[in-house]
C-alpha cells in the first residue's frame, strides 16, 4: 500500500491542468491492454479459419487447423489478465452465478463460454475426431487411452460419420463467425458504451475493434505459419502466404479507413471534449498513437504490402517482407489497444486536465506478468500442436 | 452376462435417432448444465435478489456502520450553558463538532475520551482567513495583518464571536477593500463618503447594510464636466457617457482605472 | 371465527383509510412512487442533497468530516466528497484546483490572475436516478436502495473497477486496502438513526441541504422551490439527486 501511495504522490507532479482528486489513480493498466489484444487475436484467427471452410478459400487450407488451435490457445489465456487485475479474484465466480444482465461486463462469462465450448472446442473436436480415432487405434499405452478419451468414445469412422463431422464443422463455423464478431465486438462495446468517457464512447468502437482483430489475427497466422514451417523445415506454401498477405492488406485498409473516419468525425463534430483530446494526443499519446500505431503499425505495413502487390519480388524477399510486416502489424495493434485503454484514462472527466500512467515492472499488474501472459498462449499452442498435429501437407505438395 | 441396466441404456441410446457424436456431446453438455445449476444454487448468497439484483444483507451492513459525528443536540444535553450562549450567537449554525471533532467516543465515555480544543489560529482562519473566492460579505480577516501573534480566542469567544470592542475603522472587517483602496486614486476618500452607514452596522452588521451610490450624479459631483473639483480629476460628459448605467457597474470605485 | 376476522379487517381497513387520507393531506395528491394505502410502504423515503454554491466558503470541513465519519483513507487520493475552487479570469481562462480535496482549505489564489469571478464548489456522488455505475456492475455489488441511494456491497464487490470508469463525476475510488470500489453513501448509516449526512451536519454555513425529495415540505424541497436548480452534466441523462443552486456554466 505504501508503494501505491508513493507512486500516486509521484503522479502529482505529472498532472497537467485539473483532474478530479480520485482520478489520480489510473485503474485499468497494462493487463487490460493485454486482454482486448488477446481476444482480438482469437477472433481474428478464427475468422481466418472460417474463410477456408465457409467461403471456400482453398489457398489458406494449410493454416486452417493451425488457426483453430491458435485461437484456442489464446482463448484459454484471455480471461487470465482480467482475473489478475481484479481486486478480489476469489469472488470472480459471482459474475457467473449472479450476472447483472444490464452490465456489459457480466456478459463476458456467457460470451466466453459460448465461444470456448460451443464454437471452438466443438469445431476442433469434429475436425479432429476421425484423426483421433486413428491415433487411438495406432497408439500404444497411455497415448491410446488419451486419444480414446478425447474422442468421447465416438469411434465410428464410416464414410457417413466422417461426412457428418465435416457438415458439423461447416455448421459450427457459420455460427462461429457471428460469435467471433460478438466476442470481439463485445470487447469494443465494453469501452464504447461508457458514456462518461468521450474517448471511448463511440458506436464505431466495436466495429473498429472487430476489424483490428481480424488484422491482428491474420498477421499472427502469417507469423505462426512461417515459424512452424521453419521449425519443421518445410517449404512455405507461397500461394497460401500470398493469399494471407492479400487479406491482411485489404482488412488493414478497411481498418485504417474506419479509424480515420472516427478521427475525422470527432474533429469535425468538435464537441466539448475535443480540446482535451487534442492536448492528450500531442502531449501523452504522441509516440504510441502517431508514431507507433499510425506510422509503424499501419502506414509502413500498408506500403510494404502495396509494394509486394505492385512489383515482382523473389519469393525469399516476399517472405521476409511479409514476416516484417506481420510483426509491425502486431506492434501496431498492441499500441492500438494501449491507446484505447490507457488513453481513455489519461484525461480527466472534468475535461480540464491530464493525468499519468506509470507502468509497474513487477507486481501482479506489472509488465512482467503481462509478458508472461503473452508468452503463455504460445506455449499452450506448442502443446496443442503436439497433441493435435494440424499438418495437412498434401495440398502443399500439390502446389 | 451384461448388466440389465447397461442394456436398457444401450437400448434407449439406440432409440434417439441422432448421430452418435451428437448424442455423446449432448450428454456432456447436459452434465455440464446440471453441474452449473447445482453449483449456482449453492453459491448464490442467501439474501440475493430479495429486493433487486443485490444482497439485501448489504443494506443492513451499510446501515449498521458506526456513527462518528453525533450532532449538536446530543452535545447540549450536558453542555447546556455553552449551547445557550452559542444558540444566540453568530456561530449558531456552526455545530460543536466542526471545531471539536467527532463526538461519538466522547459521548460513550466523557471522562477518558476528551475532545479536541483548538487553540491555534489555523482552524479559525480556515473559515475567516481572507480568500478572494469566498462569497462577498462573509467575515474575513487577513491572518498576516490581523494581530498575527495572538490566538483568536484572546479577543473572540468562539461560542459567541463578537469583536471585543466596536471597530472604529471600516478596514477592521473589510480589510481587503481597505487595502485595495489605500493604494488607489480614491485613497483619500472616506468609505462613508459613498456608503451611507448607520452606526448600528458596526455592532450588528446584518441589521443595517450600508448603502451604495444610486445615481450617476453622485459620481458626477467630482467627475462631471462642470464639477467643482480639482483640475487633475478625470471628467466625463455625464449625459452621453456610457449607456445610462450606474458608474460602479463598469468602474471599480475601490480601484478605479488609471488614465 | 370468520366474523371476528372480518371485524378486525374492517377496523384495520378504516384505520388504513384514515392513515392514507392523512398521508395524502400531508404530501399532496401528486406524490408518485410512494404507494399510498399500503400502510408502511408509503413511508419510503427518497433522499437528495441541495448545494447552495454561494454559501460555500471552501473551509473543507465537510471533506474532513466525511473522512472521519466514513473511515475514508486519509491519503489525499481518496475522497467521497471534495471541494473545488473555480477562478475565471478576465481573459475568460478557467482555473480549477482542489488541493488535497480542499481538506485543509485553500491558499489565496496567486496574485497574477485578474479575477473576474471565483467560487468554491463541493462535489460528491450524485446518487443518480439512472446511475451508470449500477448499470455496469457485473455482479450486483453496487445498487440503488429504495431510498434512491446508490450503495456498495463490500462483501460482494470483485474490484473490477468498471463502475469507476463509468462514473462521469469521478466520485468513486478503489479502497487501497479493501480493494473494493468506494464512494459516498449519503451516510446511509446515519439516516436510519435520524441524523443528516456528516458533511451536511458539519457545514458551518449551511451550504449543504439534505432532505426528502417527495415531501412538499422538507428543507430540500423548500431550497429547490426558491432557487434556480441545476445538476452536473445533465446531457448524460444520469438524473442526479444532488442539486446545485446558482451553478456556474464553467463547472464540469
Amino acid at each position: 500500500m505504501e508503494h501505491l501511495f508513493e507512486q500516486l504522490q509521484q503522479n502529482f507532479s505529472q498532472i497537467v491542468g485539473y483532474i478530479y482528486p480520485n482520478e489520480i489513480e489510473l485503474h485499468w493498466g497494462i493487463l487490460i491492454v493485454v486482454y482486448p489484444y488477446i481476444t482480438g487475436l482469437v477472433a481474428g484467427a478464427f475468422i481466418l479459419a472460417s474463410l477456408e471452410r465457409v467461403f471456400d478459400v482453398k489457398e489458406v487450407l494449410p493454416t486452417y487447423r493451425l488457426a483453430l488451435l491458435t485461437a484456442l490457445a489464446f482463448l484459454i489465456v484471455a480471461p487470465l489478465p482480467l482475473l489478475a487485475h481484479l481486486g478480489h479474484p476469489e469472488r470472480s465466480f459471482e459474475i457467473m452465478i449472479t450476472p447483472h444482465l444490464e452490465s456489459a461486463m457480466a456478459m463476458f462469462g456467457f460470451v466466453y463460454l459460448w465461444y470456448l465450448l460451443v464454437v471452438l472446442i466443438l469445431e476442433i473436436w469434429f475436425e479432429y475426431r476421425g484423426d483421433m480415432v486413428l491415433w487411438s487405434r495406432s497408439g500404444k499405452g497411455l497415448k491410446k487411452y488419451f486419444y480414446y478419451l478425447l474422442t468421447l468414445g465416438s469411434l465410428d469412422t464410416s464414410e457417413k460419420a466422417l461426412w457428418f463431422d465435416q457438415k458439423a464443422v461447416k455448421f459450427i463455423t457459420i455460427i462461429g463467425i457471428p460469435s467471433a464478431f460478438i466476442l470481439h465486438g463485445y470487447v469494443g462495446f465494453l469501452f464504447g458504451s461508457i458514456k462518461a468517457n468521450p474517448w471511448w464512447s463511440s458506436v464505431l468502437m466495436p466495429i473498429v475493434f472487430l476489424f483490428s482483430a481480424i488484422v491482428s489475427g491474420i498477421s499472427l497466422m502469417i507469423l505462426v505459419y512461417g515459424i512452424t514451417a521453419l521449425f519443421r523445415s518445410k517449404q512455405i506454401d507461397m500461394v497460401c502466404i500470398d493469399k494471407l498477405a492479400s487479406f491482411l492488406f485489404y482488412t488493414l485498409i478497411i481498418d485504417v479507413s474506419l479509424e480515420v473516419l472516427d478521427f475525422i468525425h470527432r474533429v469535425y463534430e468538435s464537441v466539448e471534449s475535443i480540446h482535451i483530446m487534442e492536448q492528450m494526443i500531442s502531449q501523452k499519446l504522441f509516440i504510441s498513437l502517431v508514431v507507433v500505431q499510425l506510422l509503424i503499425g499501419t502506414l509502413l505495413p500498408l506500403t510494404f504490402l502495396a509494394f509486394t502487390k505492385l512489383l515482382r519480388f523473389p519469393d525469399e524477399l516476399k517472405r521476409l517482407i511479409y514476416f516484417v510486416t506481420a510483426i509491425l502489424v502486431q506492434i501496431g495493434i498492441f499500441s492500438t489497444r494501449w491507446n484505447v485503454v490507457i488513453g481513455g484514462q489519461l484525461f480527466s472527466k472534468s475535461l480540464r486536465g491530464l493525468t499519468h500512467y506509470k507502468m509497474e515492472l513487477l507486481g501482479i499488474e506489472g509488465l512482467l506478468i503481462s509478458i508472461g501472459l503473452l508468452i503463455m498462449p504460445l506455449v499452450i499452442l506448442a502443446i496443442l500442436i503436439k497433441i493435435l498435429p494440424p499438418w495437412q501437407d498434401r495440398t502443399a505438395a500439390v502446389s | 452376462m451384461e448388466n440389465p441396466l447397461f442394456r436398457l441404456i444401450r437400448f434407449g441410446w439406440g432409440l434417439i435417432s441422432l448421430p452418435d457424436q451428437v448424442k455423446r456431446l449432448i450428454f456432456i453438455f447436459v452434465l455440464l448444465l446440471i453441474g452449473w445449476f447445482a453449483i449456482r444454487s449453492r453459491l448464490v448468497p442467501e439474501t440475493f435478489g430479495e429486493k433487486g439484483h443485490y444482497r439485501r444483507a448489504a443494506l443492513e451492513a451499510n446501515a449498521a456502520l458506526p456513527v462518528a459525528y453525533v450532532g449538536q443536540s446530543d452535545c447540549v444535553l450536558c453542555h447546556e450553558d455553552v449551547g445557550d450562549l452559542k444558540r444566540k450567537s453568530y456561530h449558531r449554525s456552526v455545530t460543536c463538532e466542526v471545531c471539536h471533532g467527532p463526538g461519538a467516543a466522547h459521548l460513550e465515555d466523557p471522562e477518558t475520551n476528551l475532545l479536541f480544543q483548538p487553540k491555534e489560529r489555523g482552524l479559525c482562519t480556515l473559515c475567516h482567513g481572507y480568500n478572494s473566492s469566498k462569497p462577498t460579505g462573509f467575515p474575513q480577516i487577513d491572518p498576516m495583518l490581523h494581530n498575527p501573534n495572538d490566538p483568536c480566542m484572546m479577543c473572540h469567544n468562539p461560542h459567541d464571536p463578537k469583536p471585543p470592542h466596536t471597530p472604529a475603522e471600516c478596514g477592521a472587517c473589510h480589510g481587503e477593500i481597505a487595502r485595495t483602496k489605500s493604494v488607489s486614486h480614491h485613497a483619500s476618500l472616506a468609505c462613508t463618503l459613498c456608503h451611507e452607514t448607520q452606526e448600528i452596522h458596526k455592532e450588528n452588521p446584518r441589521l443595517a447594510i450600508p448603502g451604495k451610490p444610486q445615481s450617476r450624479a453622485f459620481c458626477g459631483t467630482c467627475h462631471g464636466e462642470t464639477a467643482d473639483s480639482p483640475k487633475h480629476i478625470p471628467r466625463v460628459e455625464l449625459d452621453s457617457h456610457g449607456n445610462g448605467d450606474l458608474c460602479w457597474q463598469c468602474h471599480y470605485p475601490h480601484y478605479p482605472e488609471v488614465f | 371465527m370468520e366474523k371476528r376476522q372480518d371485524g378486525i379487517d374492517r377496523r384495520k381497513f378504516i384505520k388504513d383509510l384514515a392513515l392514507a387520507g392523512t398521508v395524502i393531506f400531508i404530501m399532496g395528491p401528486e406524490v408518485k412512487g410512494a404507494e399510498i394505502g399500503e400502510g408502511e410502504k408509503s413511508e419510503t423515503h427518497l433522499y437528495g442533497m441541495g448545494i447552495q454554491v454561494d454559501k460555500c466558503i471552501g473551509c473543507g470541513r465537510c471533506v474532513y468530516a466525511c473522512k472521519e465519519e466514513n473511515n475514508v483513507p486519509r491519503e489525499p487520493f481518496f475522497f467521497r466528497t471534495w471541494v473545488e475552487r473555480y477562478i475565471i479570469t478576465v481573459d475568460q481562462e478557467v482555473l480549477v484546483d482542489s488541493p488535497e480535496g480542499g481538506i485543509n482549505g485553500f491558499p489565496e489564489a496567486a496574485k497574477e490572475y485578474s479575477i473576474l469571478r471565483s467560487f468554491f464548489l463541493p462535489k460528491l456522488c450524485n446518487h443518480c436516478g439512472n446511475a451508470p455505475c449500477v448499470q455496469v456492475c457485473p455482479v450486483g455489488a453496487t445498487f440503488t436502495s429504495d431510498e434512491g441511494i446508490v450503495l456498495i456491497d463490500d462483501e460482494y464487490c470483485i474490484g473490477c473497477r468498471y463502475c469507476i470508469q463509468a462514473c462521469p463525476y469521478g466520485a468513486r475510488f478503489l479502497h487501497p486496502e479493501k480493494k473494493i470500489a468506494e464512494k459516498c453513501t449519503f451516510c446511509y448509516h446515519r439516516l436510519g438513526r435520524g441524523l443528516a449526512p456528516a458533511c451536511v451536519e458539519i457545514c458551518p454555513t449551511g451550504a449543504r441541504i439534505f432532505g426528502e425529495l417527495r415531501l412538499r415540505s422538507s428543507p430540500l424541497t423548500r431550497f429547490m422551490r426558491f432557487n434556480e436548480i441545476q445538476v452536473l452534466k445533465p446531457d448524460l441523462n444520469t438524473q442526479p439527486k444532488v442539486f446545485y443552486a446558482h451553478l456556474d456554466g464553467e463547472v464540469r
